[in-house]
């Protein structure tokens, strides 16, 4: 399974994320000798609630549903996406925004 | 006082996968899927609950709670406490009966807190899944998941619960049965509201956003029962959010965790009861930690803020 590097813009921290779990699944994932990261605030998990709302700068991805009350349309369109519901498919450059609402 | 009103019917969720929502409440919460309507609604009950459904499943896109419903004694309770929704200045809608499958008339209506409710007097009653109206057994033996006996509450957050509370227990009659209340300033921070003899039927956080759902609550019989819950949610790689644990508010023993939606899902045992006599329970606020999670005593970084 490939796997990519997932890279903050604002600080530089990066983590690695395969191209089968979305990237808070990858963000949480056990390292040798580091804590469980916390670069992306981590809510419901299903694309509902918004919490781990972020842009994505670079890179190539995959995105299943999430609430259009927190993407719209033409939010998504500019890399605007719940890093639960995004499956990376090449290295990755993101930014954390703030709840939309 | 009590106004007629008898106990929760049902709960419309939002979900943005069906088939995904699906393995999640029958599968994993183990109701019993029993009708897909027109819409392409998906209804569900708990195997203990008499009525045709309790749980409805709509696909959109955005998730979260449509409505919550109560069913009344009798029409006449309906059309009785219809003109009292109204007098009170609530914004209120007749559903014609079939609109959901099975049940008659509803009478829907808006609160102070953005949450829609409905009351109800009809339903069809098909009896408790897979047990004989007579002579019943224990329990069904083909049970599916964590057993869910039936859909028990739902805790909804938004901005104004004083104003929802004094409508459900003025117009409703609803009791409060306990509050979290902020020491200094004497603001509510939370109300659970009783319409039977639970803890609660339906509960409030305050919250700055109208119209937010929490949870939907589903009830088992036992710890054991949660245990179980637990290991089933470590078994489906379901999205944890607390618990096992016990709540300090209501003394549930419960657990937390999502849909794929990303709605909140309870599954809980256990708890205190209230009658019309009873006082207030009332928890300070800053002892909130300890009054959601009894034994963490604090409160996890999700439960005020993940709401949809």
């Amino acid at each position: 399974m490939m796997k990519h590097t997932v890279k903050l813009a604002a600080t530089g921290e990066e983590f690695f994320c395969r191209e089968d779990q979305n990237l808070l699944q990858g963000m949480q994932s056990f390292q040798m000798g580091l804590p469980m990261l916390k670069l992306i605030p981590v809510g419901c998990r299903g694309g509902g609630c918004g919490i781990c709302r972020i842009k994505i700068t670079t890179g190539i991805y995959e995105a299943k549903k999430m609430s259009r009350k927190h993407i719209p349309e033409e939010d998504q369109a500019r890399g605007i996406v719940l890093a639960c519901r995004v499956y990376p498919r090449s290295d990755l450059l993101i930014e954390v925004l703030s709840l939309s609402h | 006082m009590r106004k007629g009103v008898m106990r929760p019917g049902h709960v419309q969720i939002r979900v943005l996968d069906m088939d995904e929502a699906v393995v999640h409440y029958r599968d994993r919460l183990g109701l019993i899927e029993v009708n897909r309507d027109s819409l392409g609604r998906v209804y569900l009950k708990g195997w203990t609950e008499i009525d045709a459904f309790s749980v409805v499943l709509r696909e959109a896109d955005e998730p979260g709670m449509d409505f919550m419903g109560f069913k009344v004694l009798s029409p006449d309770v309906l059309a009785c406490l219809y003109q009292e929704l109204v007098d009170y200045g609530c914004q209120v809608e007749t559903i014609p009966a079939g609109e959901l499958d099975g049940c008659g008339e509803r009478v829907r209506f808006d609160s102070p807190t953005g949450h829609y409710f409905e009351i109800y007097a009809e339903k069809e009653q098909t009896g408790k899944w897979g047990v004989e109206e007579k002579n019943p057994d224990a329990w069904p033996e083909d049970l599916k998941g964590m057993r869910a006996t039936r859909f028990d509450h739902c805790l909804l957050y938004g901005d104004d619960v004083d104003g929802t509370v004094d409508l459900l227990e003025t117009v409703l009659g609803f009791q409060l049965a306990e509050q979290v209340v902020d020491k200094e300033t004497g603001q509510r921070a939370a109300a659970f509201l009783s319409i039977s003899t639970k803890a609660h039927d339906v509960a409030f956080v305050r919250h700055p956003e109208k119209g937010k759902f929490h949870h939907a609550s589903f009830y088992l019989n036992s710890w054991e029962d949660v245990l179980r819950a637990a290991d089933l949610i470590s078994m489906h790689d379901i999205p944890l959010d607390m618990g096992p644990t016990r709540h300090g508010l209501t003394h549930g023993q419960t657990i937390y965790f999502f849909d794929p939606s990303g709605n909140r899902s309870e599954v809980f045992s256990g708890g205190d009861y209230t009658y019309p006599d009873h006082p207030v329970v009332t928890w300070d606020a800053d002892m909130l930690g300890k009054a959601i999670f009894y034994h963490a005593r604090e409160l996890n970084d999700t439960f005020l803020a993940v709401v949809t």
